[in-house]
């Protein structure tokens, strides 16, 4: 309303000036009436009626609001000055536009990510259990189906509780589409009713659907139904071919529904899918389990009791693989566990860059009030109030920083689609976009670094006398010390973040290096990897599974251009791909009682020195050891020590306890060198058995050549679609990138903040330059008279240098210290680096005071090679 | 006369214009030079309005939504602004009757004991 009229002065003055004017018409119409002259009548009028300009001046100030308009001045005035320093003005918005755009960017993925409630019916009623891993290395592990079942008959604080676990399945190829082996997952029919999904187009699954017997029914994600079947409604109904065979489409799911990823494409009811075996086993860790409170239950309360029975059932099943605790939390948190970390680390990164950025403008803002001090001091001198000079000092760097947070609005879009595309596979990466809180942080982040950098250089209006500058002569001063003092401690702060970014950037990135030159155990190099699943319903016998190897491994051999090709169910750095439990025929009971299982591989006779894994002892599989005469297993180097310590293993026979000829035994006949499943991992005891038993639907093609080992992808494609056109083919990567992949995060972040570092380290440099310049310029009286006296050029120039670099040795100190705390909390991340590592502090602390006696050093050597006379003469 | 007249006009009670100014209006709608002069004659030119402080008084009267006002043309043919009662405004006279002729009556009391 005020603000309606403070706009509306103009018209409605105007208007006043015109009513005013009648009533003069008016007053000269009564005077003529009485028979005045026309200019009697006039003038009797005017004297009668007063000023008409102080009329319309009291209504207009009346409408006036004094604040807006003076607030409207003061920003025409910083603006005006900030026009005239062109080169300031760019520097300081680009820095602000940096640090403030860095922020908004990570704050939008942060919100997105890790903030905001999931998608699901009342969100914060669902928690996710699990149990923890027999060994007790991981506290959030996998579920067996049986326990599932008895938590699910225990916690009855828990309303609902359901299963899914995920695998992937090969979709026939139908209308000339090819196969493809894509990610599915399973789940309990109340799986989608409990998160509140209702189907797109068609029904969810029901209790009749989850069950062996059932015929096999299967819904679509959104995307698969997009991308496979464009968005056909009609496909429901229909029968799709899934491992070859028949499942009927009851339903498509809705796009936002992307869980518990973005790969998933297919759902399936559980029961049906796995074999009751399975779902009965305690010890067969295979699922995650997603329950919903009941109301005024707590996590707590149900993760007791679901611990309460984990206990009962391990108490009956006491066999080492059997879990003894459960553990729990939200379903948020298990959702986003992995990239929480990542976020916050960046988090704090780019905070620390903005306020490295703000401490910079707030530098410059203050060399800038220094230079206009003859000018607050004259106008403090005719009155004005501190009040309004500090006013004007905000509004000032409220403009810079508005200027800054527009354009940081522009590289926080920029940079929030960038990290989507870079980190595609980051959970909830789907959900993440710029909404109206996140630009009300935005907004709050300008108005913070509008009030930091504005302030900070007010500091000193606001204690000391103002007029003292007035008082100094103009001649051949240096500058006031409460200025300098402050603009020193500013540095300081900047260069102590500096360095904690440099530390934990440097020990993120040595981490990273150090996981990435992990060595595997077997060739790298010019090796091209992919992977296919046999279906079971084709290949039903374990003949035809050792057949299609067979006919397989010749033909890649002779492709030209192939030096060697092995085939095993999963290359080294694949992940897991599953285990086994096992006893020792010549130990039947073991000593020590470590928990007898062990990571297992079918693997082709020729793998091994395909992929130069180096033979130990013993030998490699045999082409005859085939069938029923695959009796013979190759263990890792590390399992014959952990389990059979200085015995000769070679000689030795393994029982796998769940396999139907346990009594057997598998004789050891070789033993190979160690290979990581993943780069983080160091679980190394294997057993490989011959991948020619049939017994081994999942495989890993991996072909060395001596080139460039892509081109090789096409022609091994061709081989397989020869063999069976209905295979579909996954992750054709060269070796180095199947392994990268799990790195990724590590480079992503390390990386990232790295750049981060890099930034602060220039925005620091940059700020020592400024401020010694600044120096240097207000003493060139002092240098020249210094110099005309009969100073050293070398006494000037270590005076000067000094004096820049005290605010550095500071800065590090305080940043040394608290590298220390910072880097407690990035500790997780670290992988075989310690977080305390004094070669790296020390690293960091050579180049920041490399950094910054550059950053001195320039101005210093300009100061030592004043001419005096001219010096002086400048005054 | 022209001291008295000032006097008058300058210790006029804060609001008392307001009040003049509706009861003018009560007789219809008027434009500013009109109730001036209503005002003055009426008053037998005890009262001189200024233009000084009509119009804000007029202005302020239809922020409150007691007086609104329009263009049209005046009884000497010209253009004016003129403005009309609001029945906020008739309400509002009233009460300013009132306590006005409460505080004549307890005025008058002071005055009348002070002067025994």
């Amino acid at each position: 309303m005020n603000l309606r009229r403070f706009f509306s002065r103009p018209a409605v003055d105007a208007e006043l000036a015109e009513e005013l004017d009648a009533h003069l018409q008016h007053e000269v119409d009564d005077n003529l009436a009485r028979g005045m002259s026309e200019e009697e009548a006039w003038r009797r009028a005017r004297v009668k009626l007063g000023s008409v300009r102080r009329v319309r001046e009291t209504m207009w100030e009346r409408n006036s609001l004094e604040w807006f308009e003076t607030g409207l001045r003061d920003l025409r005035y910083a603006v005006r000055t900030l026009w005239r320093t062109p080169g300031f003005t760019v520097t300081a918005v680009l820095m602000m536009a940096l640090g403030i755009g860095a922020n908004v960017a990570l704050f939008t993925v942060v919100r997105s990510v890790l903030l905001k409630p999931l998608p699901f019916r009342e969100p914060d009623k669902l928690i996710q259990l699990y149990e923890k891993s027999p060994n007790g290395r991981r506290e959030y592990s996998y579920v067996a189906g049986g326990m599932y079942a008895a938590w699910k008959r225990a916690a009855s604080s828990v309303e609902q509780m359901a299963v899914y676990g995920t695998d992937s399945i090969n979709l026939s190829g139908t209308g000339g589409q090819l196969p493809e082996k894509i990610r599915y997952a399973t789940c309990s029919w109340n799986l989608l009713p409990m998160l509140g999904v209702v189907p797109e187009v068609g029904r969810s699954f029901v209790e009749a659907d989850d069950r062996r017997e059932a015929p096999a029914t299967t819904m679509l994600t959104h995307s698969l139904w997009m991308r496979r079947y464009a968005g056909d409604r009609g496909i429901v109904g229909k029968t799709i071919l899934l491992d070859a065979k028949p499942y009927t489409v009851i339903g498509v799911l809705p796009a936002w529904f992307e869980y518990p990823d973005t790969r998933t494409q297919l759902w399936a009811p559980i029961y049906h899918e796995q074999s009751s075996q399975m779902m009965e086993a305690v010890d067969n860790h295979n699922f995650f389990v997603v329950g919903r409170l009941r109301p005024g239950a707590t996590l707590a309360q149900a993760l007791s009791q679901v611990d309460t029975a984990e206990k009962q059932v391990r108490a009956m099943h006491p066999t080492p693989s059997t879990s003894s605790e459960a553990s729990a939390r939200t379903l948020l948190d298990g959702v986003v566990h992995d990239a929480k970390a990542t976020l916050y680390t960046l988090m704090g990164a780019t905070s620390c860059v903005l306020l490295i950025a703000c401490l910079n403008v707030a530098n410059l803002l203050v060399a800038r009030s220094a230079s206009r001090r003859k000018e607050t001091s004259v106008r403090a001198a005719l009155g004005g109030s501190r009040w309004r000079l500090l006013r004007e000092q905000v509004t000032e760097s409220a403009v810079l920083a508005m200027a800054g947070g527009g354009l940081g609005l522009l590289v926080a879009w920029l940079g929030t689609e960038w990290l989507v595309q870079a980190r595609p596979e980051m959970a909830r990466a789907g959900a993440i976009h710029i909404d109206g809180v996140v630009l009300l942080f935005g907004l709050g982040v300008v108005v913070g670094c509008a009030i930091l950098a504005g302030l900070i250089p007010s500091l000193s209006f606001l204690r000391g006398p103002l007029l003292e500058s007035l008082q100094d002569s103009s001649r051949a001063t240096s500058a006031g010390h409460g200025r300098l003092r402050l603009r020193r401690a500013l540095l300081a702060v900047e260069v102590g973040l500096t360095v904690v970014l440099l530390t934990c950037a440097g020990l993120l990135l040595k981490s990273y290096n150090h996981l990435r030159s992990t060595d595997v155990g077997s060739a790298t190099q010019n090796v091209l990897t992919m992977q296919f699943a046999l279906p079971n319903a084709r290949y039903n016998t374990a003949a035809k599974v050792a057949s299609f190897y067979e006919q397989l491994l010749p033909r890649l051999r002779s492709l030209p251009g192939v030096k060697a090709a092995g085939v095993v169910t999963s290359l080294p750095g694949q992940g897991y791909g599953g285990d086994s439990r096992f006893s020792l025929a010549e130990h039947p009971d073991f000593a020590g009682g470590a928990v007898q299982y062990a990571i297992v591989r079918g693997a082709d006779p020729g793998y091994f020195s395909a992929l130069q894994i180096p033979l130990v002892s013993g030998r490699f599989f045999e082409a005859r050891e085939r069938l029923t005469d695959a009796r013979s297993v190759i263990v890792s180097k590390s399992f014959a020590r952990q389990y059979l310590g200085d015995e000769e293993p070679l000689g030795k026979h393994i029982l796998i306890k769940d396999s139907s000829d346990a009594s057997q035994g598998f004789e050891i006949v070789g033993v190979v060198g160690d290979t990581l499943w993943a780069l983080t991992e160091q679980d190394t005891a294997m057993i490989y058995f011959p991948l020619y038993s049939g017994n081994w639907q999942n495989a890993s093609i991996g072909v060395r050549s001596d080139g460039d080992v892509t081109m090789l992808a096409l022609p091994i494609q061709k081989v397989l679609a020869e063999l069976d056109p209905d295979l579909p083919v996954s992750d054709v990567l060269t070796m180095e990138r199947s392994i990268g992949r799990s790195t990724g995060d590590a480079s992503f972040t390390s990386s990232l903040v790295m750049a981060f570092a890099v930034i602060a380290l220039a925005l620091a440099a940059v700020g020592l330059y400024g401020v010694l310049s600044y120096i240097v310029t207000q003493r060139t009286g002092e240098i020249g008279i210094r110099i005309a006296l009969g100073a050293q050029r070398s006494t000037v120039l270590r005076l000067i240098l000094s004096d820049g670099l005290r605010p550095a040795w500071i800065g590090l100190l305080l940043g040394l210290a608290g590298s220390g705390f910072a880097v407690q909390l990035i500790r997780s991340m670290l992988y075989g680096t310690r977080a305390l590592d004094w070669v790296l502090f020390a690293e960091v602390g050579m180049l920041l005071v490399v950094v910054a006696g550059i950053a001195c050093a320039i101005p210093a050597w300009k100061a030592s090679r004043l001419d005096p006379m001219q010096a002086l003469r400048m005054e | 006369m022209a001291d008295l007249k000032k006097q008058a006009n300058g210790e006029m009670l804060q609001g008392t214009l307001d009040m003049l100014v509706l009861r003018t209006l009560v007789m219809g709608r008027a434009h500013g030079h009109t109730i001036a002069r209503v005002i003055e004659n009426t008053s037998e030119d005890v009262l001189q309005v200024e233009q000084g402080s009509l119009y804000p008084a007029l202005h302020r009267l239809e922020d409150r939504g007691w007086v609104r006002s329009s263009w049209g043309v005046s009884e000497n043919n010209r253009k004016a602004k003129f403005y009309e009662l609001t029945a906020a405004g008739r309400k509002q006279l009233v009460a300013e009757r009132e306590r006005w002729q409460q505080m004549v009556v307890a005025i008058g009391r002071v005055l009348g004991a002070a002067s025994e």
